[in-house]
Protein backbone atom coordinates (compact mmCIF):
# COMPACT_ATOMS: atom_id res chain seq x y z
CA UNK A 1 0.00 0.00 0.00
CA UNK A 2 1.39 3.38 -1.04
CA UNK A 3 0.34 6.98 -0.73
CA UNK A 4 -0.81 8.73 -3.91
CA UNK A 5 -0.15 12.16 -2.54
CA UNK A 6 3.34 12.76 -1.25
CA UNK A 7 5.75 15.57 -0.47
CA UNK A 8 8.88 16.33 -2.44
CA UNK A 9 12.49 16.46 -1.31
CA UNK A 10 14.90 14.12 0.39
CA UNK A 11 16.68 16.33 2.93
CA UNK A 12 13.71 16.54 5.26
CA UNK A 13 12.88 12.81 5.26
CA UNK A 14 16.55 11.99 5.76
CA UNK A 15 16.58 14.29 8.78
CA UNK A 16 13.37 12.78 10.10
CA UNK A 17 14.75 9.26 9.79
CA UNK A 18 18.14 10.09 11.24
CA UNK A 19 17.40 9.59 14.97
CA UNK A 20 15.93 6.16 14.44
CA UNK A 21 18.66 5.12 12.02
CA UNK A 22 21.43 6.19 14.39
CA UNK A 23 19.91 4.57 17.46
CA UNK A 24 19.11 1.37 15.60
CA UNK A 25 22.58 1.21 14.05
CA UNK A 26 24.46 1.81 17.29
CA UNK A 27 22.30 -0.14 19.71
CA UNK A 28 20.89 -2.80 17.47
CA UNK A 29 22.72 -3.65 14.26
CA UNK A 30 26.21 -3.19 15.62
CA UNK A 31 25.62 -5.41 18.70
CA UNK A 32 23.72 -7.99 16.66
CA UNK A 33 26.63 -8.07 14.19
CA UNK A 34 29.05 -8.34 17.11
CA UNK A 35 27.12 -11.32 18.45
CA UNK A 36 27.49 -13.12 15.13
CA UNK A 37 31.17 -12.13 14.89
CA UNK A 38 32.03 -13.11 18.48
CA UNK A 39 30.26 -16.42 18.07
CA UNK A 40 33.09 -17.50 15.76
CA UNK A 41 35.95 -16.79 18.17
CA UNK A 42 37.29 -18.12 21.44
CA UNK A 43 39.52 -16.10 23.77
CA UNK A 44 42.89 -17.70 24.62
CA UNK A 45 43.34 -18.82 28.25
CA UNK A 46 44.92 -15.51 29.24
CA UNK A 47 42.19 -13.44 27.62
CA UNK A 48 44.79 -11.50 25.64
CA UNK A 49 43.67 -12.30 22.15
CA UNK A 50 40.98 -14.32 20.47
CA UNK A 51 41.26 -17.15 18.03
CA UNK A 52 39.01 -17.78 15.07
CA UNK A 53 37.18 -21.08 15.39
CA UNK A 54 34.49 -20.76 12.72
CA UNK A 55 31.50 -22.78 13.75
CA UNK A 56 33.50 -24.37 16.55
CA UNK A 57 31.47 -22.68 19.28
CA UNK A 58 28.27 -23.99 17.77
CA UNK A 59 29.67 -27.49 17.44
CA UNK A 60 30.82 -27.38 21.02
CA UNK A 61 27.45 -26.07 22.21
CA UNK A 62 25.43 -28.68 20.40
CA UNK A 63 27.62 -31.39 21.90
CA UNK A 64 27.45 -29.86 25.37
CA UNK A 65 25.08 -31.87 27.58
CA UNK A 66 24.30 -28.79 29.69
CA UNK A 67 23.24 -26.81 26.64
CA UNK A 68 21.14 -29.65 25.35
CA UNK A 69 19.57 -30.00 28.77
CA UNK A 70 18.79 -26.29 28.68
CA UNK A 71 16.98 -26.80 25.37
CA UNK A 72 14.85 -29.53 26.88
CA UNK A 73 14.20 -27.40 29.97
CA UNK A 74 13.12 -24.50 27.76
CA UNK A 75 10.81 -26.74 25.75
CA UNK A 76 9.15 -28.14 28.88
CA UNK A 77 8.98 -24.76 30.57
CA UNK A 78 7.51 -22.86 27.65
CA UNK A 79 4.99 -25.60 26.81
CA UNK A 80 3.79 -25.66 30.40
CA UNK A 81 3.60 -21.87 30.70
CA UNK A 82 1.69 -21.62 27.43
CA UNK A 83 -0.65 -24.44 28.36
CA UNK A 84 -1.38 -23.24 31.90
CA UNK A 85 -1.78 -19.55 31.11
CA UNK A 86 -3.90 -20.15 28.01
CA UNK A 87 -5.95 -22.92 29.61
CA UNK A 88 -6.92 -20.91 32.66
CA UNK A 89 -7.52 -17.80 30.55
CA UNK A 90 -9.76 -19.65 28.10
CA UNK A 91 -11.76 -21.16 30.94
CA UNK A 92 -12.30 -17.75 32.56
CA UNK A 93 -13.07 -16.12 29.21
CA UNK A 94 -15.72 -18.72 28.42
CA UNK A 95 -17.32 -18.08 31.80
CA UNK A 96 -17.20 -14.29 31.38
CA UNK A 97 -18.61 -14.58 27.86
CA UNK A 98 -21.64 -16.43 29.19
CA UNK A 99 -22.63 -13.50 31.35
CA UNK A 100 -25.01 -11.00 29.85
CA UNK A 101 -24.07 -8.35 32.35
CA UNK A 102 -20.94 -7.95 34.37
CA UNK A 103 -18.32 -9.36 32.02
CA UNK A 104 -16.78 -5.86 31.96
CA UNK A 105 -16.39 -5.89 35.74
CA UNK A 106 -14.62 -9.23 35.68
CA UNK A 107 -12.45 -8.00 32.86
CA UNK A 108 -11.32 -5.05 34.97
CA UNK A 109 -10.64 -7.37 37.90
CA UNK A 110 -8.71 -9.84 35.79
CA UNK A 111 -6.59 -7.70 33.46
CA UNK A 112 -4.53 -5.59 35.78
CA UNK A 113 -1.99 -8.25 36.80
CA UNK A 114 -0.69 -7.69 33.27
CA UNK A 115 0.96 -4.61 34.75
CA UNK A 116 2.86 -6.62 37.37
CA UNK A 117 6.43 -7.20 36.22
CA UNK A 118 7.49 -10.85 35.86
CA UNK A 119 10.29 -10.20 38.34
CA UNK A 120 7.79 -8.86 40.91
CA UNK A 121 5.51 -11.85 40.26
CA UNK A 122 8.55 -14.01 40.92
CA UNK A 123 9.15 -12.35 44.29
CA UNK A 124 5.47 -12.76 45.28
CA UNK A 125 5.41 -16.47 44.51
CA UNK A 126 8.81 -17.04 46.03
CA UNK A 127 7.48 -15.45 49.22
CA UNK A 128 4.40 -17.68 49.26
CA UNK A 129 6.46 -20.82 48.80
CA UNK A 130 9.51 -19.76 50.79
CA UNK A 131 10.76 -22.80 52.67
CA UNK A 132 11.17 -20.86 55.91
CA UNK A 133 8.35 -18.33 56.03
CA UNK A 134 6.04 -19.14 53.08
CA UNK A 135 2.34 -19.48 53.80
CA UNK A 136 1.74 -22.01 51.05
CA UNK A 137 4.67 -24.20 52.03
CA UNK A 138 3.60 -24.03 55.69
CA UNK A 139 0.06 -25.23 54.92
CA UNK A 140 1.47 -27.90 52.63
CA UNK A 141 3.59 -28.97 55.57
CA UNK A 142 0.43 -29.32 57.68
CA UNK A 143 -0.92 -31.67 55.04
CA UNK A 144 2.25 -33.69 55.38
CA UNK A 145 3.90 -32.47 52.19
CA UNK A 146 7.45 -31.24 52.58
CA UNK A 147 7.79 -28.48 49.98
CA UNK A 148 11.32 -27.46 49.07
CA UNK A 149 11.83 -25.91 45.66
CA UNK A 150 15.40 -25.01 46.56
CA UNK A 151 16.34 -28.69 46.45
CA UNK A 152 13.59 -30.39 44.49
CA UNK A 153 13.87 -29.93 40.73
CA UNK A 154 10.27 -30.72 39.86
CA UNK A 155 8.96 -28.35 42.51
CA UNK A 156 11.29 -25.61 41.29
CA UNK A 157 10.00 -26.07 37.74
CA UNK A 158 6.40 -26.12 38.96
CA UNK A 159 6.88 -22.89 40.88
CA UNK A 160 8.49 -20.93 38.03
CA UNK A 161 5.79 -22.20 35.65
CA UNK A 162 2.97 -21.04 37.93
CA UNK A 163 4.65 -17.71 38.67
CA UNK A 164 5.25 -17.10 34.94
CA UNK A 165 1.72 -18.10 33.96
CA UNK A 166 -0.02 -16.13 36.69
CA UNK A 167 0.44 -12.62 35.26
CA UNK A 168 0.07 -13.88 31.73
CA UNK A 169 -3.50 -15.07 32.33
CA UNK A 170 -4.72 -11.46 32.09
CA UNK A 171 -3.26 -10.98 28.66
CA UNK A 172 -4.64 -14.24 27.27
CA UNK A 173 -8.00 -13.66 28.94
CA UNK A 174 -8.34 -10.30 27.22
CA UNK A 175 -7.71 -11.74 23.77
CA UNK A 176 -9.83 -14.85 24.32
CA UNK A 177 -12.75 -12.78 25.60
CA UNK A 178 -12.51 -10.46 22.60
CA UNK A 179 -12.33 -13.48 20.30
CA UNK A 180 -15.38 -15.10 21.93
CA UNK A 181 -17.39 -11.91 21.83
CA UNK A 182 -16.66 -11.55 18.13
CA UNK A 183 -18.44 -14.83 17.39
CA UNK A 184 -21.96 -13.96 16.19
CA UNK A 185 -24.58 -14.84 18.80
CA UNK A 186 -26.98 -15.93 16.09
CA UNK A 187 -24.74 -18.83 15.04
CA UNK A 188 -24.54 -20.15 18.58
CA UNK A 189 -28.26 -19.63 19.17
CA UNK A 190 -29.10 -21.44 15.95
CA UNK A 191 -27.05 -24.42 17.11
CA UNK A 192 -28.72 -24.30 20.51
CA UNK A 193 -32.16 -24.31 18.91
CA UNK A 194 -31.09 -27.34 16.90
CA UNK A 195 -30.45 -28.97 20.23
CA UNK A 196 -26.66 -28.81 20.42
CA UNK A 197 -25.47 -28.94 24.02
CA UNK A 198 -22.71 -26.72 25.37
CA UNK A 199 -19.82 -29.07 24.60
CA UNK A 200 -21.06 -29.83 21.11
CA UNK A 201 -21.41 -26.11 20.39
CA UNK A 202 -17.98 -25.44 21.80
CA UNK A 203 -16.30 -28.20 19.82
CA UNK A 204 -18.03 -27.59 16.50
CA UNK A 205 -18.55 -23.83 16.43
CA UNK A 206 -16.73 -21.84 19.08
CA UNK A 207 -13.35 -23.59 18.99
CA UNK A 208 -12.91 -23.46 15.19
CA UNK A 209 -13.99 -19.80 15.06
CA UNK A 210 -11.64 -19.01 17.90
CA UNK A 211 -8.64 -20.72 16.29
CA UNK A 212 -7.01 -17.57 14.82
CA UNK A 213 -6.95 -16.08 18.33
CA UNK A 214 -5.67 -19.33 19.80
CA UNK A 215 -2.90 -19.66 17.26
CA UNK A 216 -1.86 -16.07 17.69
CA UNK A 217 -1.73 -16.47 21.46
CA UNK A 218 0.21 -19.70 21.11
CA UNK A 219 3.06 -17.97 19.32
CA UNK A 220 3.00 -14.88 21.51
CA UNK A 221 3.06 -16.97 24.67
CA UNK A 222 5.93 -19.12 23.50
CA UNK A 223 7.91 -15.96 22.77
CA UNK A 224 6.94 -14.64 26.21
CA UNK A 225 8.07 -17.86 27.90
CA UNK A 226 11.36 -17.81 25.98
CA UNK A 227 12.41 -14.26 26.80
CA UNK A 228 10.31 -12.31 29.23
CA UNK A 229 10.33 -14.89 32.00
CA UNK A 230 13.97 -14.18 32.78
CA UNK A 231 12.86 -12.08 35.76
CA UNK A 232 10.85 -14.95 37.22
CA UNK A 233 13.69 -17.45 36.91
CA UNK A 234 16.28 -15.04 38.24
CA UNK A 235 14.26 -14.08 41.31
CA UNK A 236 12.95 -17.53 42.27
CA UNK A 237 15.54 -20.16 41.39
CA UNK A 238 18.49 -18.49 39.63
CA UNK A 239 18.41 -21.42 37.21
CA UNK A 240 18.70 -24.10 39.87
CA UNK A 241 18.60 -26.57 41.46
CA UNK A 242 21.20 -28.35 39.33
CA UNK A 243 20.27 -26.16 36.36
CA UNK A 244 16.75 -27.63 36.40
CA UNK A 245 15.23 -24.26 35.51
CA UNK A 246 18.03 -22.86 33.34
CA UNK A 247 16.15 -21.81 30.23
CA UNK A 248 18.07 -20.64 27.15
CA UNK A 249 17.89 -16.93 27.91
CA UNK A 250 19.05 -17.54 31.43
CA UNK A 251 22.00 -19.51 30.11
CA UNK A 252 23.02 -16.70 27.74
CA UNK A 253 23.06 -14.45 30.79
CA UNK A 254 24.85 -16.82 33.16
CA UNK A 255 27.48 -17.92 30.61
CA UNK A 256 28.06 -14.38 29.38
CA UNK A 257 28.01 -12.41 32.60
CA UNK A 258 28.56 -14.85 35.40
CA UNK A 259 31.14 -17.20 33.81
CA UNK A 260 32.33 -14.63 31.24
CA UNK A 261 32.41 -17.20 28.45
CA UNK A 262 31.81 -14.67 25.68
CA UNK A 263 32.24 -16.89 22.63
CA UNK A 264 29.78 -19.44 23.88
CA UNK A 265 27.32 -16.81 25.04
CA UNK A 266 27.48 -15.10 21.65
CA UNK A 267 26.90 -18.39 19.86
CA UNK A 268 23.90 -18.97 22.11
CA UNK A 269 22.61 -15.51 21.23
CA UNK A 270 22.84 -16.39 17.55
CA UNK A 271 20.92 -19.63 18.09
CA UNK A 272 18.23 -17.74 20.01
CA UNK A 273 18.15 -15.18 17.25
CA UNK A 274 17.42 -17.92 14.73
CA UNK A 275 14.70 -19.33 16.98
CA UNK A 276 12.97 -15.95 17.28
CA UNK A 277 13.32 -15.52 13.53
CA UNK A 278 11.59 -18.83 12.90
CA UNK A 279 8.81 -18.02 15.37
CA UNK A 280 8.26 -14.62 13.76
CA UNK A 281 8.11 -16.12 10.28
CA UNK A 282 5.61 -18.72 11.44
CA UNK A 283 3.51 -15.99 12.89
CA UNK A 284 3.68 -13.87 9.77
CA UNK A 285 2.95 -16.71 7.44
CA UNK A 286 -0.11 -17.92 9.23
CA UNK A 287 -1.76 -14.92 10.68
CA UNK A 288 0.03 -11.85 9.47
CA UNK A 289 0.36 -10.39 12.88
CA UNK A 290 3.47 -9.14 14.57
CA UNK A 291 4.69 -9.46 18.11
CA UNK A 292 7.46 -8.09 20.19
CA UNK A 293 8.72 -5.40 22.26
CA UNK B 1 -37.59 -23.79 24.12
CA UNK B 2 -37.06 -22.08 27.42
CA UNK B 3 -34.49 -24.67 28.45
CA UNK B 4 -32.55 -24.16 25.24
CA UNK B 5 -32.56 -20.40 25.69
CA UNK B 6 -31.17 -21.11 29.10
CA UNK B 7 -28.36 -23.11 27.54
CA UNK B 8 -27.15 -20.04 25.74
CA UNK B 9 -27.79 -17.30 28.24
CA UNK B 10 -27.38 -19.20 31.47
CA UNK B 11 -30.01 -18.16 33.93
CA UNK B 12 -30.70 -19.60 37.36
CA UNK B 13 -28.33 -22.11 38.89
CA UNK B 14 -25.86 -22.19 36.00
CA UNK B 15 -25.65 -18.43 36.21
CA UNK B 16 -24.35 -18.67 39.78
CA UNK B 17 -21.86 -21.34 38.86
CA UNK B 18 -20.52 -19.02 36.20
CA UNK B 19 -20.04 -16.27 38.77
CA UNK B 20 -18.53 -18.74 41.21
CA UNK B 21 -15.97 -19.90 38.64
CA UNK B 22 -15.01 -16.33 37.83
CA UNK B 23 -14.75 -15.33 41.48
CA UNK B 24 -12.42 -18.27 42.13
CA UNK B 25 -10.31 -17.07 39.20
CA UNK B 26 -10.23 -13.52 40.53
CA UNK B 27 -9.24 -14.77 43.99
CA UNK B 28 -6.44 -16.89 42.52
CA UNK B 29 -5.14 -13.80 40.73
CA UNK B 30 -5.49 -11.60 43.79
CA UNK B 31 -4.14 -13.88 46.49
CA UNK B 32 -0.37 -13.43 45.96
CA UNK B 33 -0.82 -9.66 45.90
CA UNK B 34 -3.02 -9.69 48.98
CA UNK B 35 -0.40 -11.73 50.80
CA UNK B 36 2.34 -9.31 49.79
CA UNK B 37 0.19 -6.44 51.00
CA UNK B 38 -0.46 -8.11 54.34
CA UNK B 39 3.26 -8.84 54.73
CA UNK B 40 4.00 -5.18 54.10
CA UNK B 41 1.81 -4.14 57.05
CA UNK B 42 3.09 -6.46 59.77
CA UNK B 43 6.40 -6.86 61.59
CA UNK B 44 9.27 -9.16 60.73
CA UNK B 45 8.45 -11.18 63.86
CA UNK B 46 4.92 -11.86 62.54
CA UNK B 47 6.35 -13.28 59.34
CA UNK B 48 9.21 -15.39 60.60
CA UNK B 49 6.90 -17.41 62.82
CA UNK B 50 4.75 -19.14 60.24
CA UNK B 51 2.01 -19.09 59.43
CA UNK B 52 1.95 -15.35 58.94
CA UNK B 53 -1.39 -13.55 59.51
CA UNK B 54 -3.76 -13.28 56.56
CA UNK B 55 -5.18 -9.91 57.59
CA UNK B 56 -3.29 -6.60 57.50
CA UNK B 57 -1.49 -5.44 60.62
CA UNK B 58 -0.84 -1.97 61.95
CA UNK B 59 2.65 -1.27 60.61
CA UNK B 60 1.73 0.07 57.19
CA UNK B 61 3.12 3.57 57.62
CA UNK B 62 6.22 2.38 59.44
CA UNK B 63 7.20 -0.22 56.81
CA UNK B 64 6.49 1.96 53.81
CA UNK B 65 8.32 4.90 55.31
CA UNK B 66 11.32 2.71 56.02
CA UNK B 67 11.30 1.35 52.47
CA UNK B 68 10.88 4.73 50.80
CA UNK B 69 13.36 6.61 52.96
CA UNK B 70 16.11 4.07 53.64
CA UNK B 71 15.32 0.80 51.82
CA UNK B 72 18.04 -1.86 51.97
CA UNK B 73 20.77 -0.80 49.55
CA UNK B 74 19.21 2.42 48.32
CA UNK B 75 16.03 4.32 49.26
CA UNK B 76 13.07 2.93 47.33
CA UNK B 77 12.01 6.48 46.50
CA UNK B 78 15.27 6.84 44.54
CA UNK B 79 14.67 3.56 42.73
CA UNK B 80 11.12 4.61 41.85
CA UNK B 81 12.42 7.87 40.48
CA UNK B 82 14.93 5.94 38.34
CA UNK B 83 12.17 3.66 37.08
CA UNK B 84 10.03 6.65 36.23
CA UNK B 85 12.82 8.32 34.24
CA UNK B 86 13.58 5.07 32.45
CA UNK B 87 9.93 4.32 31.64
CA UNK B 88 9.22 7.86 30.45
CA UNK B 89 12.48 8.02 28.51
CA UNK B 90 11.73 4.81 26.65
CA UNK B 91 8.11 5.78 26.05
CA UNK B 92 8.67 9.33 24.85
CA UNK B 93 11.86 8.52 22.96
CA UNK B 94 10.32 5.65 21.09
CA UNK B 95 7.14 7.54 20.23
CA UNK B 96 9.04 10.61 18.97
CA UNK B 97 11.54 8.81 16.75
CA UNK B 98 8.83 6.47 15.47
CA UNK B 99 6.46 9.28 14.56
CA UNK B 100 9.07 11.16 12.55
CA UNK B 101 10.46 8.13 10.76
CA UNK B 102 7.02 6.75 9.94
CA UNK B 103 6.12 10.16 8.53
CA UNK B 104 9.27 10.13 6.37
CA UNK B 105 8.63 6.60 5.12
CA UNK B 106 4.98 7.12 4.28
CA UNK B 107 4.93 10.68 2.93
CA UNK B 108 8.17 10.92 0.96
CA UNK B 109 9.90 9.13 -1.87
CA UNK B 110 13.67 9.09 -1.58
CA UNK B 111 16.44 6.76 -2.63
CA UNK B 112 16.89 3.83 -0.28
CA UNK B 113 13.46 4.25 1.26
CA UNK B 114 12.60 0.57 0.94
CA UNK B 115 15.95 -0.45 2.40
CA UNK B 116 15.45 1.82 5.39
CA UNK B 117 12.03 0.38 5.87
CA UNK B 118 13.30 -3.19 5.87
CA UNK B 119 16.25 -2.38 8.10
CA UNK B 120 13.92 -0.91 10.66
CA UNK B 121 11.55 -3.78 10.18
CA UNK B 122 14.29 -6.33 10.93
CA UNK B 123 14.52 -5.00 14.47
CA UNK B 124 11.00 -6.19 15.15
CA UNK B 125 12.39 -9.67 15.43
CA UNK B 126 15.06 -9.34 18.07
CA UNK B 127 14.40 -8.52 21.71
CA UNK B 128 17.27 -7.07 23.71
CA UNK B 129 17.58 -10.36 25.59
CA UNK B 130 19.32 -12.12 22.70
CA UNK B 131 22.05 -9.54 22.20
CA UNK B 132 22.83 -8.63 25.79
CA UNK B 133 26.59 -9.21 25.80
CA UNK B 134 27.53 -7.07 22.77
CA UNK B 135 24.99 -4.39 23.68
CA UNK B 136 26.50 -4.28 27.14
CA UNK B 137 29.95 -3.75 25.58
CA UNK B 138 28.66 -0.86 23.48
CA UNK B 139 27.22 0.81 26.56
CA UNK B 140 30.42 0.18 28.52
CA UNK B 141 32.57 1.65 25.72
CA UNK B 142 30.44 4.77 25.65
CA UNK B 143 30.84 5.10 29.41
CA UNK B 144 27.09 4.78 29.76
CA UNK B 145 27.00 2.20 32.57
CA UNK B 146 24.99 3.47 35.55
CA UNK B 147 23.38 6.21 33.48
CA UNK B 148 19.86 6.96 32.33
CA UNK B 149 20.90 7.08 28.69
CA UNK B 150 22.42 3.60 29.06
CA UNK B 151 19.13 2.36 30.51
CA UNK B 152 17.01 3.99 27.84
CA UNK B 153 18.67 3.90 24.41
CA UNK B 154 19.10 0.16 23.79
CA UNK B 155 15.42 -0.35 24.57
CA UNK B 156 14.34 2.32 22.11
CA UNK B 157 16.17 0.54 19.29
CA UNK B 158 13.20 -1.38 17.96
CA UNK B 159 10.67 -0.55 15.33
CA UNK B 160 7.35 -1.78 16.68
CA UNK B 161 6.05 1.75 17.11
CA UNK B 162 7.34 2.86 13.70
CA UNK B 163 5.44 0.03 12.15
CA UNK B 164 2.29 0.93 14.02
CA UNK B 165 2.37 4.58 12.98
CA UNK B 166 3.15 3.59 9.39
CA UNK B 167 0.03 1.44 9.34
CA UNK B 168 -2.02 4.27 10.77
CA UNK B 169 -0.65 6.96 8.46
CA UNK B 170 -1.52 4.80 5.47
CA UNK B 171 -5.18 4.97 6.49
CA UNK B 172 -5.21 8.78 6.64
CA UNK B 173 -7.18 10.02 3.59
CA UNK B 174 -5.08 11.51 0.79
CA UNK B 175 -7.58 14.35 0.46
CA UNK B 176 -6.24 15.84 3.66
CA UNK B 177 -2.71 15.93 2.32
CA UNK B 178 -3.99 17.34 -0.95
CA UNK B 179 -5.92 20.09 0.83
CA UNK B 180 -2.93 20.94 3.00
CA UNK B 181 -0.72 21.24 -0.04
CA UNK B 182 -3.22 23.40 -1.91
CA UNK B 183 -3.33 25.68 1.11
CA UNK B 184 0.45 25.95 0.91
CA UNK B 185 1.27 24.02 4.08
CA UNK B 186 4.83 22.75 4.38
CA UNK B 187 5.38 19.04 5.17
CA UNK B 188 6.16 19.85 8.78
CA UNK B 189 3.06 22.02 9.12
CA UNK B 190 1.01 19.15 7.78
CA UNK B 191 2.71 16.78 10.23
CA UNK B 192 2.24 19.11 13.17
CA UNK B 193 -1.26 20.45 12.57
CA UNK B 194 -3.00 17.55 10.87
CA UNK B 195 -1.21 14.24 11.32
CA UNK B 196 -0.28 14.58 14.99
CA UNK B 197 -3.75 15.61 16.21
CA UNK B 198 -5.22 12.72 14.22
CA UNK B 199 -2.79 10.27 15.84
CA UNK B 200 -3.70 11.36 19.36
CA UNK B 201 -5.50 8.17 20.36
CA UNK B 202 -2.83 5.93 18.85
CA UNK B 203 -0.12 7.83 20.66
CA UNK B 204 -1.98 7.61 23.96
CA UNK B 205 -2.60 3.89 23.57
CA UNK B 206 1.03 3.27 22.74
CA UNK B 207 2.07 5.44 25.67
CA UNK B 208 0.24 3.15 28.09
CA UNK B 209 1.79 -0.02 26.68
CA UNK B 210 5.31 1.38 26.45
CA UNK B 211 5.18 2.85 29.94
CA UNK B 212 4.40 -0.56 31.40
CA UNK B 213 7.05 -2.15 29.21
CA UNK B 214 9.67 0.35 30.35
CA UNK B 215 8.74 0.28 34.03
CA UNK B 216 8.84 -3.52 34.15
CA UNK B 217 12.27 -4.00 32.56
CA UNK B 218 14.44 -6.35 34.57
CA UNK B 219 17.39 -7.89 32.75
CA UNK B 220 18.78 -4.72 31.23
CA UNK B 221 18.88 -2.60 34.41
CA UNK B 222 20.28 -5.65 36.21
CA UNK B 223 23.25 -5.66 33.85
CA UNK B 224 24.11 -2.02 33.58
CA UNK B 225 23.26 -0.50 36.96
CA UNK B 226 25.85 -1.68 39.46
CA UNK B 227 25.49 1.45 41.57
CA UNK B 228 22.53 0.95 43.95
CA UNK B 229 21.50 4.59 43.57
CA UNK B 230 20.88 3.89 39.84
CA UNK B 231 18.86 0.69 40.40
CA UNK B 232 15.30 0.63 39.17
CA UNK B 233 12.67 -0.60 41.58
CA UNK B 234 11.74 -3.77 39.67
CA UNK B 235 15.32 -5.00 39.52
CA UNK B 236 16.17 -3.57 42.95
CA UNK B 237 13.81 -5.88 44.85
CA UNK B 238 15.95 -8.93 44.21
CA UNK B 239 19.02 -6.98 45.34
CA UNK B 240 17.35 -6.46 48.72
CA UNK B 241 17.68 -10.13 49.60
CA UNK B 242 20.78 -10.87 51.63
CA UNK B 243 23.23 -13.36 50.20
CA UNK B 244 23.70 -16.53 52.17
CA UNK B 245 21.56 -17.58 55.07
CA UNK B 246 20.69 -14.22 56.58
CA UNK B 247 17.04 -13.50 57.03
CA UNK B 248 15.49 -11.18 54.46
CA UNK B 249 13.75 -8.04 55.68
CA UNK B 250 10.36 -9.27 54.47
CA UNK B 251 8.09 -6.35 55.48
CA UNK B 252 10.32 -3.84 53.69
CA UNK B 253 10.82 -6.11 50.66
CA UNK B 254 7.09 -6.72 50.35
CA UNK B 255 6.34 -3.01 50.74
CA UNK B 256 8.79 -2.42 47.90
CA UNK B 257 7.07 -5.08 45.76
CA UNK B 258 3.74 -3.35 46.28
CA UNK B 259 5.29 0.03 45.44
CA UNK B 260 6.81 -1.50 42.29
CA UNK B 261 3.41 -2.52 40.96
CA UNK B 262 1.38 0.53 41.95
CA UNK B 263 2.33 2.89 39.07
CA UNK B 264 1.79 0.45 36.16
CA UNK B 265 -1.38 -0.94 37.76
CA UNK B 266 -2.80 2.56 38.15
CA UNK B 267 -2.00 3.23 34.51
CA UNK B 268 -3.77 0.05 33.38
CA UNK B 269 -6.87 0.57 35.49
CA UNK B 270 -7.32 4.28 34.92
CA UNK B 271 -6.71 4.02 31.19
CA UNK B 272 -8.27 0.66 30.58
CA UNK B 273 -9.76 1.51 27.18
CA UNK B 274 -6.50 2.93 25.87
CA UNK B 275 -4.59 0.02 27.36
CA UNK B 276 -6.73 -2.58 25.60
CA UNK B 277 -6.55 -0.65 22.38
CA UNK B 278 -2.77 -0.34 22.67
CA UNK B 279 -2.42 -4.04 23.37
CA UNK B 280 -4.53 -5.04 20.40
CA UNK B 281 -2.90 -2.45 18.11
CA UNK B 282 0.61 -3.40 18.97
CA UNK B 283 0.03 -7.09 18.47
CA UNK B 284 -1.83 -7.19 15.22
Amino acid sequence: MEKRVIFKGWMLPALLLLPQIVITAVFFFYPAGQAIWQSMFVPDPFGLKTQFVGLGNFEYLLGDPFYRASFVTTAIFSSLVTLVSMGVALYLAILADRLIKGSGTYRTLLIWPYAVAPAVAGVLWMFMFNTRVGVASWYLGLLGYDWNHVLNEAEAMGLVVVASSWGRISYNFLFFLAGLQAIPRSVIEAAAIDGAKFWTRFRTIVWPLLSPTTFFLLVVNVVYAFFETFGVIHTITAGGPQQATTILVYKVYSDGFVSQDLGSSAAQSVILLLLVGILTVIQFKFIERRVHY
Amino acid sequence: MSEQRGMVERRGLGHWFTHLGLIIGVLFIFFPIWLAFVASTVTQADIVQPPMPLLPGGHFIENYTEALVSGVNAPVATMMFNSLIMALGITIGKIVISLTSAFAIVYFRFPGRTIFFWLIFLTLMLPVEVRIVPTYEVIANFGMLNSYSGLIFPLIASATATFLFRQFFLTVPDELTEAARVDGASPMQFFWHILLPMSRTNIAALFVILFIYGWNQYLWPLLITTDPSMNTIVMGIKQMFPSGDDLADWPVIMATSILAMVPPVIVVISMQKLFIRGLVDSEK
